[in-house]
This record gives C-alpha cells, sequence and structure tokens, in this order.
C-alpha cells in the first residue's frame, strides 16, 4: 500500500465515527430534499411540517422508550397495548368526572405500572427472553383495556386534558399569522427527546444501559444490579407508552378499543432505522428521532403524492431491510475481526 | 517470600454443589501480598468454580473465606471488590461498545450528583485512565478508543487495568493468555511480574506451562474438585506440574 492510499484509508476511517453518529441525519435531510422538489408548494409550508409532527407525536413516544428496551437487547411488544389501556383508564376516569389534573396524571401512572409488571415479569419469573413477556402482556393489557371499557369508544375529553395532544402555541406576537401556530406536541417531543437523551448520555444509569446490552456478562461482574436496571428500563418505556396515551387522547378525543393497534412494530421499525442494534448497546436517542421522522415524512410526503397506503408498507418494509444492511456494512468497515 | 509476606486471602475448605454435583470439596488456598500463585487442573477439574467463588459470584455450600485474618462472606462480586479483590475473567467481561475508560471504571464511575440522579464525570474518567493506563505502561492510541475496537492482548491488558484500578490487593485471572497471539503473552506476563512489585498479590489459572513458570512463584493443581498437589515453583518441574494436571503424582 503506498502512501497516498494510507492517506486515504486513514481520512475514510475518521470519517466513520460520524457516519456512524450522523448518517442516518444524513438520509434524513435528503428525504426532506427530494420531498420538497417533489413537493415544492405544500411539503414545507407550515401547516405540512406541524402536521408531521403532529402525525409523528404519540409514535415517537412509543419508539423512544423500545429504543431503550433495544439498547438493553430486549424487546417491548406492549407498548401499543400500553397505550391502550392508559388511554382507556383515561377515558374512564375522565369520565366519572375526576378533575383534569387526576385526569392527565392516570395515562402515566397506568402506563409506568405497566412497564414495570413487564420488568418484574421479565426477571423475577425468569423469562427465557423479554419478547415472551411482552408478548403476553401485549394480549394481557389490550384485553384489560377492551374489559374495562366494554370495548367500545369513550369519547369527549376536556380542553386541559387534550392540551397536550391538541394544544396551540400561538406565534402572533412574533408577527406570524394565526395559522401559523406550534403545536404543544412538537414541544413536547423536543422536551422529552432532550430529557432522554440527557439520560441516556449522561448519566450513570444511562452508561449502565448500554453496558448491559454490550455486555450483560461485563455489567454483571462490575458489580451492575442488572435486573434493577432492567426494570427501571421497562417501566421507563411504559411510562413513555402513557405519556403517547396522553397525547393521543388529545388529539382523537377518544379513547377506542384499536388504538395503538401494530404500533410496537412502528416504534421497533423506527430504532432500527434509526441505527440501534437488535443485539443491544447500540443506537442513539438522536438516531430514534430520525428514524421516527423518516417515517413520518415518507407517510406524508406519499399521501401528499396520491400513493397507496399499500406501496407506503411496501417501500417503509423496503427501508427497514435498507437501513440495517447499511449497518451491516458500516460495521464491516468499523470494527476489527 | 510467601511466609515473610502478608496473608491476604484464604479460604478453607470450600465445597460447592450444583445440585447432586460435587464441583468442589474441602479446598484450601492461600495467597500472600507479592505473591502469584498458579492453580492449574484440567477442565472440569473446579478452577473456575473456586475463582467464582473467591469472586462472590457463588456462594460455597460450606467452608468460609477469610480476608487479612478476618472471616468475610460475600453476597455479590461488588462485596469482593470493596474487599480489594479483584477478578478478570477468561472471556474478559468489557462492554465492547463502550471506550477502554468507561470500561475500566463500569459500575464504579466517579459521577456528580444532582438530587437522585448521578451524572458521569467523563473528563475525570478520562484523566484517571490515562493516568493508571500509564502507570501500567499500556499503550492505546486513546482512552476514548472502544473496546472493540482493540486487538485480544490489548483488551487483556484494559481487563487487568480495570481490575487494579481501585487499589486492587488481590488479582484472579482466569486463562490470562488464552485468547492471546503468541507475541501478545510476553506482554501480559510482564504486567503480572509489574502487579506482583506493586505488592498485589496475583492468582493465575493457567493450563500453559509457559505462563506458570514464568510470573508465579507457588503452583497449586486441583483435581476433581480437590486440593491435588501444591509446592513451590523451584521445587518442581514443569513434567511434576503437568503430571498433576492429569492426576498423577
Amino acid at each position: 500500500m503506498d502512501s497516498k492510499d494510507q492517506e486515504k484509508d486513514s481520512l475514510y476511517l475518521k470519517l466513520i465515527p460520524y457516519f456512524e453518529k450522523y448518517g442516518i441525519l444524513l438520509l434524513l435531510v435528503i428525504m426532506i430534499v427530494v420531498m420538497h422538489f417533489l413537493q415544492p408548494d405544500v411539503f414545507l409550508s407550515w401547516r405540512n411540517v406541524t402536521n408531521v409532527f403532529k402525525q409523528i407525536s404519540w409514535q415517537s413516544m412509543l419508539a423512544l422508550g423500545v429504543f431503550m428496551v433495544i439498547v438493553t437487547a430486549g424487546i417491548d411488544l406492549s407498548v401499543g397495548s400500553i397505550m391502550m389501556l392508559s388511554l382507556m383508564i383515561l377515558a374512564i376516569v375522565a369520565k366519572a368526572g375526576a378533575p383534569w389534573y387526576i385526569v392527565v396524571i392516570t395515562p402515566l401512572i397506568a402506563g409506568f405500572l405497566c412497564g414495570l409488571f413487564n420488568g418484574l415479569g421479565i426477571t423475577l419469573l425468569r423469562m427465557p427472553h423479554p419478547f415472551i413477556m411482552t408478548l403476553g402482556t401485549l394480549y394481557i393489557f389490550r384485553g384489560t383495556g377492551n374489559l374495562i371499557s366494554g370495548g367500545t369508544p369513550i369519547s369527549g375529553f376536556t380542553d386541559e386534558v387534550r392540551y397536550l395532544g391538541h394544544g396551540r402555541i400561538d406565534l402572533t406576537w412574533l408577527g406570524l399569522e394565526k395559522s401559523q401556530y406550534l403545536p404543544v406536541s412538537l414541544v413536547l417531543i423536543a422536551i422529552v427527546y432532550i430529557i432522554f437523551w440527557i439520560f441516556m448520555n449522561k448519566t450513570r444509569t444511562g452508561k449502565w444501559i448500554y453496558a448491559i446490552g454490550g455486555n450483560p456478562n461485563a455489567a454483571r461482574a462490575s458489580g451492575i444490579n442488572v435486573n434493577k436496571i432492567l426494570v427501571i428500563v421497562y417501566s421507563l418505556c411504559g411510562f413513555l407508552s402513557g405519556i403517547g396515551a396522553l397525547i393521543l387522547a388529545g388529539r382523537t378525543d377518544s379513547g377506542y378499543p384499536n388504538a395503538g393497534l401494530q404500533s410496537e412494530l412502528d416504534a421497533i421499525a423506527a430504532c432500527i432505522i434509526g441505527g440501534a442494534s437488535f443485539f443491544g448497546g447500540r443506537g442513539t436517542v438522536l438516531g430514534v428521532f430520525a428514524g421516527v421522522m423518516i417515517m413520518g415524512i415518507l407517510r406524508n410526503g406519499l399521501n401528499l403524492m396520491d400513493v397507496s397506503s399499500f406501496w407506503q408498507q411496501v417501500l417503509i418494509g423496503s427501508i427497514i431491510v435498507l437501513a440495517v444492511y447499511v449497518d451491516v456494512l458500516r460495521r464491516d468497515f468499523g470494527t476489527r475481526k | 517470600m510467601s511466609s515473610t509476606n502478608q496473608l491476604l486471602l484464604e479460604a478453607k475448605n470450600v465445597t460447592k454443589y450444583f445440585g447432586t454435583i460435587t464441583a468442589l470439596e474441602n479446598v484450601n488456598l492461600k495467597i500472600h501480598a507479592g505473591e502469584c500463585l498458579g492453580v492449574v487442573g484440567d477442565n472440569g477439574a473446579g478452577k473456575t468454580t473456586l475463582m467464582k467463588v473467591l469472586s462472590g459470584l457463588y456462594k460455597p455450600s460450606a467452608g468460609s473465606l477469610h480476608f487479612e485474618g478476618k472471616e468475610k462472606v460475600l453476597e455479590s462480586p461488588r462485596d469482593s471488590q470493596n474487599l480489594g479483590l479483584e477478578m478478570v475473567y477468561q472471556d474478559l467481561a468489557l462492554a465492547g461498545n463502550l471506550p477502554i475508560g468507561e470500561n475500566i471504571f463500569l459500575g464504579r464511575e466517579p459521577t456528580t450528583n444532582l438530587g437522585l440522579l448521578k451524572f458521569l464525570d467523563y473528563k475525570k474518567i478520562k484523566e484517571l485512565t490515562e493516568a493508571h493506563l500509564g502507570k501500567l505502561k499500556i499503550n492505546v492510541k486513546s482512552a476514548d478508543q472502544k473496546v472493540e475496537e482493540l486487538s485480544g492482548g490489548q483488551r487483556q491488558a484494559v481487563a487487568i487495568a480495570r481490575s487494579t484500578a481501585f487499589n486492587a490487593k488481590v488479582v484472579i485471572m482466569d486463562e490470562p493468555t488464552a485468547a492471546l497471539a503468541i507475541k501478545e503473552v510476553g506482554k501480559v506476563l510482564d504486567l503480572i511480574n509489574s502487579l506482583k512489585k506493586t505488592g498485589v498479590g496475583v492468582i493465575v489459572i493457567s493450563h500453559r506451562m509457559d505462563d506458570i513458570f514464568a510470573v508465579c512463584d507457588r503452583v497449586m493443581a486441583l483435581f476433581q474438585g480437590t486440593n491435588f498437589a501444591e509446592s513451590e515453583l523451584s521445587n518442581t518441574s514443569r513434567d511434576e506440574v503437568i503430571g498433576w494436571i492429569m492426576g498423577k503424582k
């Protein structure tokens, strides 16, 4: 190898970490540019952009929860059902006439408890894989949600309850028009993602979550209480699903039996597209956000272009496979064998 | 040497059952400061089980552990670490997805506390890591390098660095050279010798006679879960030790 080749090689190697960190954002930007050229009048309009954020609002919560679970090399299939059960409990409590500040807290507590149930089941019952426990609770939670609500929708919440999912932040004081408002759910996404970015990257518990995914035996040998961390992770995942329920309550003004059906798969897809590894220990909060955005923009863009939802399914599926293949290639270059 | 230096760790009549299987029966072991003890034995002789008992990963079914003369009951690896007893596992027990520094301090990270939340002190981790690697003369490109990017020998060095980062008194190494290329074995053995000089008691489990005879002061053989033979290294030979492994005296 002559020196020129080596230089090229080392430059390439230097770029890998950046590509690893920000490659997914690059894909997101490319998608936005392409969509903009395909739909120049509509796609980047205020109305459409806020629309995308409103559409991804509750999914982004589920994806963030599932992401933490995937980092531990686990999986949570029950997030959609946790969200539905939390939503139904919210609807029942709201219909019973509880004050709004009680109503908004119930789905968060319900979601947290569902997640705790998952976490304790996985660790105390020593399930061979979280897949099994959360597959079970996928049915249990949705069934419970239908049992307590009679399987019928419960509609009509107060404005306070709907605020997070439906509220608008007026920007006329900035000289913008009345229609150019900021959805509260967008601000909520930003706040929650920043909090969890700090949690995963700056705190000791966050580091341990990555360590457990990287090598659970190493974590255990280091004196880390692996089971305790897993229970925390699944509880937080449930809690985020509860936030998702609160947002969805605001958006739809209704608790309904099909809420969040199959959304656990969307959440997993967003994590995978965002670069989280199924083997654990790998992935970033920023990546999950990009994954959620990519799926949201793809759906939105294809809707704008009147492409059938069947094609959307085919495309999202293809992107999952492609994203993971790029990841495989990247790892071939990146790690020592 | 062993008679003059302080006795650090003693296992008395340690017995361990797994269901109906007897993995260890009345095993005794002693390690002194600055001494290296080689533990040999065939597969299934109970070497790894003994080490896991010493590190607190398994609780002995019978028998006791004494640390600096006092009897101690180890409930978890954390307990043994607090006593200054560290283990370097055969599978290295490193998280490949984390950088060197974070592996060395895994589970014992320096933090700044804000209420319930403990924020990692990345700057301190890096400083301490560089100082510690420098002290052990371990060369890596950067403390921020991920462990999965390192060679086998470098990983073993990181694992040993990890075990000694908190003033370890006894370091137990399970097959420290088994996964290494030949040219890297020497570096790890040098590392063991420099640990001994700092007064650390080192227990090396190994199949490789070359390793045992390069670093150990004393060697003991386990056979079918029992103490089979023990000798100062100067009073024995490779052939004799190999015989012990096979159960011949």
